[in-house]
């Protein structure tokens, strides 16, 4: 019922003979595409203004600029590696943490928790997302860093994993690469629960039924049967989730410390693409940092179309799977 | 396995040690499901009463009334309370009739094929970071003209577009073919359906979807600071100039080492999240509605 759309031309021609009502279907009709048209156009126009804005960068800087360790506006050195660094470590570590809390919240509200306390529950989760990424921010810098600097983090150095490198050296006091790792993960938990939820929630029945009856646990069953149906749009829902922190600029450039060096340590500050865009928002000093600038949005914009254009495709490739079952 | 094997398979009595770690890791899993959600919960009541603990005391009547003082600490936000207001308003304009318009067309006049590759341009488009959007803005608009609230509005209205179009097109789909089908048979024509039969039955998913996206950027500031993020602390109702903005005075004061500037920033904060507690309220509400219509026809 989805689309098949019902003309009513059984009708004579004759009979529709007040144009005033075929004038109005052929205008309705006609704006409808038109808005969908440009909503198509507008996608496209993003993606072409970015590297249209950055052009003039990228032929100064040529391709290099991606694995350039530097950011000097005094000597004139530029190049964005410092900033897709702490991109990809923030987010890669929030995916690492909100994955398996994700998954374990939707089974919860799923498989486990009655109706009576699901609801409320799913409710809050909701509402975590609802925090607007600067409230979060907010917090996150003048509470949350703190207590990660002053607790947190010298626990992690004290336990095993302080023997790894990244673990190493002195938390700085003034943000770090892992506090914003944190910040980000409290912000894709939300994202990533609510679809394993939809996905969990549409298994059908008798298949973790006739995994029960054979005698498995229900972790087993979950583990068997949920996860392997399921299993591509987890992958999908765990790539929106890390698509949207790619992109995140303000709660990172809040909480990450804003330095422009790769550091040994994540407890030491970074900086990433998002959050070096939101800092020169004053505006640039020079010409070149300011073509720097529009050079990491349009690194940024790659990197983030790019995650969720893959997770697209799965949800569709798996959605025909399922149209065709 | 290999343990399982070794023992009588109609033994019902054995007890293999697979069963017992088999056991374990059942109660860990459901340990596991239930801390993690309490962990969840447990954040979000910590952010809020975090709020709630260091704003609420600066809230007052001169708060809400008041522009920001240049120096020292008397003041409020009206001056981007009134900003934000204007700005979100002026987006909800631009972005709701396009959004409709998109999903009418998906849900009644394109065919399967065009309406699920719609759906991956609007779900692709949901997923442009905002700060890039307001990059985009900035080069198309800003570059030239300078900064203004209608630029910012533009750019939240960017935002909204998807979600308003992807929640819409969902309602319209799930709105009963015979409502349609009833409204043709009478000779109703096609276009005087959508408006008068199709869009009413699906008004309450709309307005929950409208009011979830009000709410998401209503508290966006990456799309603002290139806009609309150099203003005056002045109460103005001149949209052609930037006009200070809820979330951007939350930034800016975020990162100031100023006691006084981080109170604000916490006040103006505690006023945001309610707000946006209210809309997601509202959609709830509004949900509900709309499911006993769909369901009561």
């Amino acid at each position: 019922m989805t689309s098949t759309t019902y003309e009513p031309a059984a009708a004579p021609e004759s009979d529709l003979r007040r144009s005033g009502l075929r004038v109005g279907d052929v205008l309705f009709k006609g704006v409808a595409i038109a808005a969908a048209l440009a909503a198509t156009a507008l996608l496209g126009l993003i993606a072409w203004k970015i590297f249209d804005l950055a052009w003039p960068a990228i032929q100064t800087y040529g391709p290099s600029f991606v694995w350039t360790e530097a950011w000097d506006p005094v000597t004139g050195d530029f190049g964005a590696l410092i900033f897709i660094y702490g991109t990809v470590v923030t987010s890669l570590v929030a995916l690492l943490l909100a994955t398996p809390l994700s998954i374990a919240i939707a089974l919860f509200l799923t498989e486990i928790a009655p109706r009576r306390v699901a609801a409320p529950i799913a409710t809050m989760v909701e509402l975590l997302a609802a925090i607007p990424s600067v409230v979060l921010g907010l917090w996150g810098i003048l509470v949350f860093g703190p207590w990660v600097h002053g607790h947190l983090e010298p626990w992690i150095q004290a336990s095993p994993l302080g023997l790894l490198p990244v673990f190493s050296g002195t938390p700085s006091p003034a943000g770090s690469i892992f506090t914003a790792s944190l910040v980000l993960t409290i912000m894709i938990i939300p994202i990533t629960s609510a679809i394993c939820r939809e996905l969990f929630v549409r298994v059908p029945k008798e298949l973790t039924d006739g995994a029960l009856a054979l005698g498995s646990t229900r972790w087993e069953s979950i583990r068997g049967v949920m996860f392997a149906y399921a299993a591509p749009g987890i992958a999908a829902a765990v790539l929106l989730g890390l698509g949207r922190a790619f992109g995140e600029a303000i709660a990172v450039n809040q909480t990450i410390g804003n330095r422009n060096a790769i550091p040994t340590s994540w407890f030491e500050p970074g900086d990433s693409l998002g959050s070096k865009i939101a800092s020169e928002y004053v505006g640039a000093t020079s010409i070149e940092q300011a073509s720097s600038i529009l050079y990491l949005a349009a690194i940024l914009m790659v990197i983030s179309l790019g995650t969720n254009v893959v997770a697209q495709f799965i949800v569709v490739r798996f959605e025909r799977a399922r149209r065709a079952v | 396995m290999s343990e399982l094997a070794a023992v009588d398979p109609y033994d019902i009595t054995v007890k293999s040690n697979g069963l017992r770690r088999r056991r374990i890791v059942e109660k860990l899993f459901g340990l596991a499901a239930v801390g993690s959600a309490l962990l969840a919960c447990g954040i979000l009541l910590v952010v809020l009463g975090t709020l709630v603990y260091k704003g609420f005391s600066a809230l007052s009547v001169d708060f809400f009334t008041k522009p920001r003082p240049l120096f020292g600490q008397e003041g409020g936000i009206a001056d981007a309370l009134i900003g934000s207001a204007l700005i979100v308003g002026m987006a909800m304009i631009i972005a709701i009739p396009i959004s409709v318009l998109v999903a009418i067309y998906m849900s009644e006049y394109a065919g399967p094929k065009v309406a699920r590759t719609l759906k991956v341009v609007l779900d692709v488009l949901n997923g442009v970071p905002a700060i890039v959007v307001g990059i985009f803005v900035f080069g198309i608009l800003v570059v030239g003209h300078g900064q203004s609230a209608v630029y910012g509005a533009f750019a939240l209205a960017i935002l909204m577009l998807p979600m308003v179009a992807r929640a819409t097109q969902e309602i319209l789909e799930i709105v009963p073919r015979s409502l349609r089908d009833a409204s043709f048979a009478l000779g109703v024509t096609k276009w005087r359906t959508t408006w008068s039969i199709v869009l009413p039955a699906a008004i309450g998913g709309i307005l929950t979807g409208v009011v979830i996206a009000v709410a998401r950027v209503a508290g966006e500031t990456a799309p603002l600071l290139f806009t609309t993020s150099i203003a005056a602390n002045q109460i103005s109702l001149d949209v052609h100039g930037a006009l200070p903005t809820l979330p951007v005075l939350i930034f800016v004061n975020s990162e100031s080492p100023d006691p006084g500037e981080q109170a604000a920033a916490w006040a103006a904060a505690l006023v945001l999240i309610a707000f946006v507690l209210v809309m997601n309220i509202l959609a709830k509400l509004f949900a509900g509605r709309k499911r006993r219509q769909l369901e009561g026809s």
